[in-house]
């Protein structure tokens, strides 16, 4: 083993001794060795040189007129502060009482007299090592210091520019309840939540691979994709397809970010959803007590390539109070002393001795904390219910244009075919160039829904040919969106057509929307005839054109539907 | 060693380490003893024998006066026991004792002028 060495530096030794032979004997030997000395008869000359030339080591006779060594010691530790000043004792004390005296007061180490050179020496050197080893330490403690207020200011900084975009969705909702630790971000956790222009919420919980700053540069893109797409009312298909290609581009190989995403519709009482490999969430039935696993069946974000990336939802019907819940891997892979996991059973346990569904959230809490000893800063859990659509009020849009160019006699026909049904969503764009017309704007919400019943009303009762009395019952209802995506697989043919036209009348003016599609048609006057109440789960959607667009009517044996939608003047 | 007094080792020792400043170590060494000795011989109270004792003690043993060194060391131990009265006839023990090293150190010092002269002269 070789030794390190460190380059032979010159130090400044002070030598407090008040027998003047010994204190000549003593410089000349120091400064022999290649050191700068200075010398001092007693011990408070010694403190007041210490005070002045601050030298590096100091070697200190105990017994001395004026002051002793052991108060002169005490002293000159209390100037040296953090810095290390070993102080060898000069000393011929041979009791024990007298040697821990000096270790008491500061000492560091000894010297016997009569002197000898090659200790001397050796000590010196030794004392040295120690105060560069001392001084490198408390350089690096500065320097941890320093980059770990500079992380903390960036983290703040990033948190704060995240909170902006974060918050600008409704996670305030009342049908929202979320558990989050503050700098939930720097562990990599992600809590989105957006009203599309039908009404419909969005909602994603999100757990990026890794800690601190590198797990929350992710966050920032991805709400931007989630947030932007959800309000020009992309659906959970086209969103996540955007999520992944932009996690996949911009995020390093090992990189990506498991996330769960739903679309909770308060109209058509449902919830779609996509897991890619976060904890099973679970769909509460309140009326049974039962909960639906709702498990990954993807990769994470950011791993496939566009082509190969899985955007298949399942839907699942909702009841007005049933609940969503979603929790992030920090509650069940919390471990306890003996690293054993928290895990789904221990979970199952909570949800079984629930009894308030608000106090769920406090119960596992408890539990994690009852398990692990202490609680984690790592968890985040949300609960999603569905209320009835009459109570949840999607914030009114702000537009930022005068409204002077807004266009007011035109129409516009569009002929969707096979290859551009299977992977393309035109109702943004449509949506998009109808809201051009300022007195549309205030029904968007409305607008939207009625676009988007009559769009997947076509396509899939017609185009696709599916049978609603599918969703008569929860089971069918899974069936029904497993064949619509099998049928849209293997679609080579048919066409949704949408004519758009939009007519001044007086001070305000007229939109009419007419959708056609290529399917084999329907019995109009046998649905028409069917009473509200005994279509929970399909039919639902001539009840919504009818309520909420004017003058709906079915021809062309149900292939062709229109409805018209009027505004009056502008205020 | 022979002589009970002095350790000539030492003062090969300390000729190596002070070179040209030897002649001044002993100068500077006597000068002190002599201070310390009429520090004793006034007795004044107990603590001041001992601290007095003690230094004589270190000095000594590093000039390699053993026999001073081992007195003082007696001394600095009996003056924490007995009253300085007591102590009467191991301070003239010392006092003795340096009158004999005294000019041991005096004779080294001619010496070592001595040698440096005929250094330089050859």
């Amino acid at each position: 083993m070789t030794a390190v060495q460190t380059p032979f530096e010159s130090l400044t030794v002070l030598i407090a001794e008040d027998s003047a032979a010994d204190r000549l004997l003593l410089s000349t030997i120091v400064r022999r060795q290649g050191h700068e000395v200075l010398t001092a008869a007693n011990g408070a000359e010694a403190v007041e040189l210490f005070r002045q030339q601050r030298p590096q080591l100091v070697l200190m006779d105990a017994m001395m007129p004026v002051m002793d060594g052991f108060e002169a010691a005490q002293q000159i530790k209390a100037l040296a502060g953090e810095t290390l000043v070993p102080i060898i004792f000069l000393t011929s004390l041979t009791e024990s009482e007298g040697l821990a005296r000096c270790l008491e007061a500061g000492g560091d180490d000894f010297l016997a007299k009569p002197y000898n050179q090659v200790i001397l020496a050796a000590k010196i050197k030794a004392m040295d090592r120690l105060r560069r080893l001392q001084a490198t330490v408390l350089q690096q403690r500065d320097q941890i210091a320093r980059h770990h207020n500079y992380l903390l200011n960036e983290q703040r900084v990033a948190k704060a520019v995240f909170d902006k975009v974060a918050h600008s969705g409704c996670l305030n909702a009342p049908n929202i309840r979320y558990l989050q630790s503050p700098y939930a971000l720097f562990n990599g956790d992600l809590l989105l939540a957006a009203f599309t222009p039908a009404g419909d919420m969005h909602v994603l919980l999100g757990d990026f691979t890794g800690h601190g700053l590198p797990a929350a540069v992710g966050a920032m893109p991805l709400a931007e994709v989630f947030y932007g797409m959800t309000a020009k009312g992309y659906g959970l298909s086209e969103t996540l397809r955007e999520m992944n290609a932009k996690l996949k581009r911009i995020l390093p190989i090992d990189m990506f970010c498991c996330a769960t995403l739903l679309c909770l519709s308060f109209q058509r009482r449902s919830v779609e959803v996509w897991n890619g490999g976060m904890p099973d969430g679970y769909l509460h039935n309140i009326a049974s007590d039962e909960r639906t696993p709702l498990t990954a069946r993807h990769l994470p974000l950011g791993v496939l390539s566009p082509e190969t990336f899985d955007d298949r939802t399942e839907v699942f019907p909702m009841a007005v109070g049933d609940r969503v819940f979603l929790l992030s891997d920090g509650v069940i892979d919390t471990c306890d002393a003996d690293e054993q996991l928290f895990g789904v059973e221990r979970l199952h346990q909570v949800f079984a001795a629930n009894r308030q569904p608000e106090e769920l959230f406090e119960e596992i809490e408890q539990a994690l904390r009852d398990f692990r000893g202490e609680a984690r800063d790592d968890v985040s859990m949300v609960e999603v219910s569905l209320l009835d659509a009459t109570q949840m009020r999607p914030p009114t849009l702000v537009y930022s244009d005068s409204g002077q160019s807004c266009p007011l006699d035109w129409s516009v026909s569009f002929e969707f075919r096979a290859a551009s049904l299977k992977r393309f969503n035109p109702l943004p764009y449509l949506l998009q160039l109808l809201l051009e017309v300022h007195g549309l704007r205030a029904q968007s919400g409305a607008l939207y829904s009625v676009l988007a019943e009559l769009y997947s009303n076509a396509l899939e009762h017609g185009v696709l040919g599916l049978d609603s009395s599918l969703k008569r019952d929860a089971s069918g209802f899974a069936r029904y969106y497993q064949e619509r995506n099998a049928r849209l697989d293997a679609l080579h043919s048919g066409y949704v057509r949408v004519h758009l036209e939009v007519v001044p009348t007086g001070e305000g003016g007229c939109l009419s929307i007419r959708v056609e599609d290529s399917g084999k048609g329907f019995d109009i006057a046998r649905v028409m005839e069917r009473p509200a109440e005994n279509v929970r789960l399909s039919g639902r959607g001539v009840n919504l054109v009818q309520q909420l667009g004017r003058n709906a009517s079915w021809s062309d044996n149900g292939r062709s539907a229109r409805v018209e939608f009027f505004w009056d003047a502008l205020a | 060693m022979d002589d009970p007094h002095l350790n000539r080792d030492v003062l090969v020792a300390l000729q190596e380490v002070m070179e040209d400043e030897y002649p001044m170590l002993l100068d500077t060494f006597l000068a002190d003893s002599e201070e310390r000795l009429s520090l004793l011989r006034q007795q004044k109270d107990a603590g001041q024998l001992m601290e007095t004792a003690h230094s004589f003690k270190g000095s000594s043993s590093n000039m390699g006066a053993v026999r001073l060194a081992d007195l003082c060391h007696e001394l600095e131990h009996r003056a924490k026991e007995y009253p300085p009265s007591d102590l009467q006839k191991l301070i003239r023990e010392i006092d003795l004792e340096f009158a004999v090293v005294r000019p041991l150190y005096e004779a080294e010092r001619e010496r070592s002028l001595f040698e440096k002269a005929t250094v330089r002269r050859f």
